[in-house]
Formats: C-alpha cells, sequence, structure tokens
C-alpha cells in the first residue's frame, strides 16, 4: 500500500532542528536502535530491519495532520473534562506481602522482590 | 450441534429464576457447546470447567434468595485484559503467562454480584492492539461463519463465543473499536459506553484515555441489561463517571418519530465495500419507515482519525507497558541468556516476552513521545484531535445519532494482513473517532454478504447517551432480528 522511499536520510536526531510545523524526516534504522534503546527492547537485527520499514510507513501516514492548521487549536489530552474526586483518607486493607509476591518470577526467600545486580 | 433453547440472558435469567432450568443445567449445556468447538475456534484462553460448575451449584443454592438477581445464572466470558482473581489473565502475551490477578477487576465484582457464572477467559490480540486476534501469544481464534476468517480483534475471541453461541454474554475492551469491529464481524451486539461510564479498575491498561469496557451480545436488550449492571462510579478508578446506576435507564421502544440520524455522506463515498454499503442504506430504511428522519452531516476531519489514534493510542500504550519488566509478575528471560545485570534482565525479557504488533506500537509511541519527535507527532495529534470533537459537537446540534457502517468490509482470510500492519490499522476508521472523543457507539447485526459474512451497522450518540442508543438499536433489532442467523454447525478438527 505504501511506496517505500529509497533514499534514507541520516536523521542527526537534535531537539532544535525539529519545528513543531513539520513532520521530521524519514525514520531511520539509527532511529530503531536509539527508540529501541530508550524502550528497553533488545530487538534482533531482522526486526531492527523490519520495524524500520513498517515503522517509517506509518508515520509517513501519519504526515497527512500537517495539512491542518492547528494554530490556536488547544490540545485534547482526555476525552472528558476531569476533576480530581477526593476520598477520606481511611486506613483500609491492601495486598498482603504474601499476595503482592505471589507472581514474581523471582522473590527469593526473604519477602523481596529478587533482581540480578544492578551495576554489572 | 442444536442451537441453544433459551440463547439470550433475558430468557436464560427468567428460567433460572422460575426453575424451570437450574444454574448447573445452563453452565453444563455451554460447557459443552464449548468442548465441542473449541479446537476449531481457538475463543478462550482458559476454560474455568470446574469453577463455573462450583459458581452454578452456589447460585442454584441461593436461588430463592437471590431471585432478584440481574444475572442470575447466566453465563459470560470475560476478555483476557481484565482481571479475574486467582485465574490465569494473561492478555495474550508470553509475558503474563503464569500472572493469576490477586484482585477482581470492579467489572468482575459487579457481574459475580449480579449472579453471573464465569465460564472463562476469551483469546485476543496481545495487549489488545490489533484488528484479527492473529496477534495472540496462544494463537488465532478463528470466525464462527467462515473459520479461514479472522474473528476481527482485538475482542475476537469474545465476539466468537457469544456469535457460536458459547455463552449469551462477553465482556471486551475497546479503544479503537475493538468490541465493535470483532462484533460486526461476528453479527453480534457490541457496545462501546462513554469513556468514565465502566471502571476501568482492572482493565490492563492499553491507552488510558481511550480504553473502555463494555459488553458483547446477541441482543440490544440484553447489552442494556449487562450495561446496567457494569456502569456506574468506582472509587478505584477517577475517571469513571460521577452519578449512581439507578440513574442509567434501560429505555423503551417508542419515541422514534423524533429521533435524527446524522450520515456522513461524504466519508462513506471512498473505500467501502458495495454489499457493506447497501446494507448500510438498507437498515437506514428500517429506521426511516419506523419514523425517524435522517440528516446529511459534515465530520470534516474524520479522515484523520487513524493517523491521530496510531500517534495517540501508541504512545499511551509504550508508557503503560512499561511495567512489564520480569520483576512483579509474569515472564522473565532466563539468566543463562547472559542477563548479567537488572537492566540486562529488563531488555531480554521484553523482547522475548512481547510480540511483534506489541513491539511496534512499543517503538511508535515511544518515539512520538522522545525529545524533538513529542511536539511533531504527539502534540500535533491531540491538536486535531480537538478539531474532530469539535465536529461531533457540532453534527450532535443536528443529530441525535451518528450512524455509519461498523467497518468498511465484512472479515478479511486470516493472515491476510500480517505483512502490512498499516493496511490493519486503515480498517479502524469509522471505530477509533468514538474512542478519541469518548462518545458511546453500538454495532449491530445488519445482514450478510453474499457470501454469508455478517454486516455491522454502528449508531454513536452524545456523551452517556447510550439511552438513545439503546432505543434505536432496539427498534431496529426489531424490524430486522438478523440476530436470530446462527452460524453453521461446526465440525471439530
Amino acid at each position: 500500500m505504501m511506496t517505500a522511499w529509497t533514499n534514507s536520510i541520516q536523521s542527526d536526531l537534535t531537539p532544535d532542528v525539529v519545528l513543531a510545523s513539520s513532520m521530521p524526516s524519514r525514520l531511520t534504522r539509527a532511529d530503531v536502535d536509539r527508540i529501541a534503546a530508550l524502550a528497553h527492547l533488545d530487538l534482533t537485527p531482522e526486526e531492527r530491519e523490519l520495524f524500520t520499514k513498517q515503522l517509517a510507513d506509518v508515520l509517513d501516514y501519519a504526515e497527512r495532520l500537517l495539512e491542518v492548521n492547528t494554530d490556536d487549536v488547544s490540545v485534547t489530552w482526555h476525552p472528558v473534562s476531569l476533576s480530581s474526586p477526593l476520598r477520606d483518607d481511611e486506613v483500609c486493607d491492601s495486598l498482603s506481602r504474601e499476595d503482592a509476591l505471589a507472581n514474581a518470577p523471582d522473590s527469593g526467600s526473604n519477602g523481596l522482590f529478587k533482581v540480578p545486580k544492578v551495576i554489572g | 450441534m442444536p442451537a441453544p433453547t433459551e440463547p439470550t440472558l433475558t430468557d436464560l435469567r427468567a428460567a433460572v429464576a422460575e426453575g424451570t432450568r437450574s444454574a448447573v443445567d445452563v453452565c453444563e449445556t455451554y460447557l459443552d457447546r464449548i468442548s465441542e468447538t473449541e479446537n476449531t475456534l481457538n475463543a478462550f484462553t482458559t476454560v474455568l470447567h470446574d469453577a463455573a460448575r462450583a459458581r452454578a451449584a452456589e447460585v442454584d443454592r441461593h436461588r430463592n434468595e437471590w431471585r432478584e438477581r440481574t444475572l442470575l445464572g447466566v453465563p459470560v466470558t470475560i476478555k483476557d485484559v481484565i482481571c479475574t482473581r486467582g485465574i490465569a489473565t494473561t492478555a495474550g502475551s508470553r509475558i503474563l503467562s503464569g500472572f493469576k490477578p490477586p484482585y477482581n477487576a470492579t467489572v468482575v465484582t459487579r457481574l459475580l454480584d449480579a449472579g453471573a457464572v464465569i465460564l472463562g477467559k476469551t483469546n485476543c490480540d496481545e495487549f489488545a492492539m490489533g484488528s484479527s486476534t492473529e496477534h495472540s501469544a496462544y494463537g488465532p481464534t478463528r470466525n464462527p461463519w467462515a473459520i479461514d476468517r479472522t474473528p476481527g480483534g482485538s475482542s475476537g475471541g469474545a465476539a466468537a463465543v457469544v456469535a457460536a453461541r458459547l455463552a449469551p454474554v462477553s465482556i471486551a475492551s475497546d479503544t479503537g473499536g475493538s468490541i465493535r469491529q470483532p462484533a460486526a464481524f461476528c453479527g453480534v451486539v457490541g457496545l462501546k459506553p462513554t469513556y468514565g461510564r465502566v471502571s476501568r479498575y482492572g482493565l490492563l491498561a492499553f491507552a488510558s484515555s481511550l480504553d473502555q469496557i463494555g459488553p458483547m451480545t446477541l441482543t440490544v436488550a440484553d447489552a442494556a441489561v449487562v450495561f446496567n449492571v457494569i456502569a456506574g462510579a468506582d472509587q478505584h478508578d477517577a475517571t469513571s463517571a460521577a452519578g449512581t446506576r439507578s440513574e442509567i435507564g434501560v429505555p423503551l421502544p417508542g419515541d422514534e418519530q423524533r429521533a435524527r440520524i446524522g450520515v456522513p455522506r461524504r466519508i462513506l463515498a471512498d473505500g467501502v465495500d458495495s454489499e457493506v454499503l447497501s446494507a448500510f442504506e438498507e437498515a437506514l430504511h428500517v429506521l426511516v419507515k419506523q419514523g425517524a428522519t435522517v440528516v446529511d452531516i459534515e465530520l470534516p476531519h474524520m479522515a484523520y482519525a487513524i493517523p491521530i489514534y496510531y500517534l495517540v493510542a501508541p504512545a499511551e500504550a509504550s508508557s503503560n507497558l512499561a511495567r512489564y519488566d520480569g520483576v512483579r509478575y509474569g515472564f522473565r528471560s532466563s539468566l543463562r541468556n547472559g542477563n548479567s545485570t537488572v537492566a540486562n534482565m529488563y531488555d531480554r525479557t521484553r523482547d522475548e516476552g512481547f510480540g511483534a504488533e506489541v513491539k511496534r506500537r512499543i517503538m511508535l509511541g515511544t518515539y512520538a513521545l522522545s525529545s524533538g519527535y513529542y511536539d511533531a507527532y504527539y502534540v500535533k495529534a491531540q491538536q486535531v484531535r480537538s478539531l474532530v470533537r469539535r465536529d461531533y459537537d457540532r453534527a450532535f446540534e443536528q443529530a441525535d445519532v451518528i450512524a455509519m457502517p461498523t467497518t468498511p468490509t465484512a472479515a478479511f482470510p486470516i493472515g491476510e494482513h500480517t505483512d502490512d500492519p498499516l493496511a490493519m490499522y486503515l480498517g479502524d476508521i469509522f471505530t477509533v473517532s468514538a474512542n478519541l472523543t469518548g462518545l458511546p457507539a453500538i454495532s449491530l447485526p445488519a445482514g450478510f454478504t453474499k457470501s454469508r459474512l455478517p454486516i455491522g451497522f454502528q449508531l454513536m450518540g452524545r456523551a452517556f447517551d447510550e439511552a438513545t442508543l439503546f432505543r434505536l438499536a432496539g427498534t431496529y433489532e426489531r424490524e430486522a432480528p438478523w440476530w436470530k442467523e446462527h452460524p453453521p454447525a461446526l465440525v471439530a478438527d
């Protein structure tokens, strides 16, 4: 459905080159590598290649939003206007430590979540 | 496999309350039907044979005391993105394998309080991301009307269950059409309530400003009954709407003369299958014959709904799915795979635990939210979202409901879109705007294609005006009772 662009412009990823009024240049493999690291996904090389094309197609499609003049248009973060409902601050039951740990892949023997060492 | 003699919730409840059938008998009938069809359909991730029988027996023991309960002995299924205490809840994902929630979602609590019997958890696209139920780690669900086709998604299992008469009620979630599109593909009723109407507590979050829980049933009356059970404010969900449940009335047919049905002709001009379009016109004609009037409306920003949705939903998802890291629940990558540090463990767990579509959307959302791209993608999309809302506000000055097809085509073959995610996304054109705006929408069965695939007809209403949807939908259904058609007998593999 989408025709893949043949060029692969290297985006330098510096924020100040991107204007709010224009979409960034086509997504590259370098972008995918950077985003995968941010998203904590250790993607395989094959996934990186595939996603570079598929995500670029979706982002190209999204560029049609540029046609719309949004000067002075406010954002809709949420579909309904929200208030902050308040309730009385009362102590009530919560999950027991046993229940909270029951699903952990590794909860050791001390009633804690156990993970590999934090500093390698 | 004969069709059930009492296929609707309303009939079943009456039979149990009057004592003509026991809850155990009803439960056994449906469990038998599930056993006969499950090899073919794969509609469930978990079937609760023993727990359902035990629960039905409990209902029978309390029949006199619980006689007034709205769902007395009614079998229901729950989409596997909704937490059920002590019962595996997978979200169709490997990353939640083995997860048994320590609490019930509010909707589950309300169903049980109303006397329901939960038969099982239904299959879905992983974390509700998809339109075909092919993106489930537990295999695709098949459409009961044509087993080489998808049931739609993400709530494909829930829709297949109701269509195949494996339960009269499925509870599902809708973030961009995940209740309505599979309802259309499987020929059942599917309601996405107004945002905030139904508590999201215990729903595994996909896109928090778009997600909403709703019922799938055979009839409109059944959908209204279930809606009244599950709707209402909940102290566990700060976005659930104020107002007591008793304010939500079940409407009666009879006021059709006053209804103005808005039709956005311009957006139906391209890309809608001709059989879908003629079923749509026929459905409008049915309502006009009952006294409704049709008015032309414009939704000038409708064409932008898909690009908005596919930036906003992945952005929210990328944040919501950050919690799946192999520490507190579910799957953790084996330490043998070189997970020498916790960061390494997170990265491997998430790559091995999530499927391709979920990873694509996490990547897309992370990109749209990342420094330098946030304004260009995320803020821009949320601004155009405001314009979509304004279009609907203006349209509802002229119309009481807005009608359009639920989907541009009937159910597509399994495998058709797996290599081209964008092509799959474009099929959501008529469903995503109800989520972007928070408005309620219902999909109704509206006939069949020549090859006997169901077609859906969608009505959208004003915020918190589900009553008008039920009223018009109920009138349509009375005049065009397509729900009485049932799929061909399924032969087990």
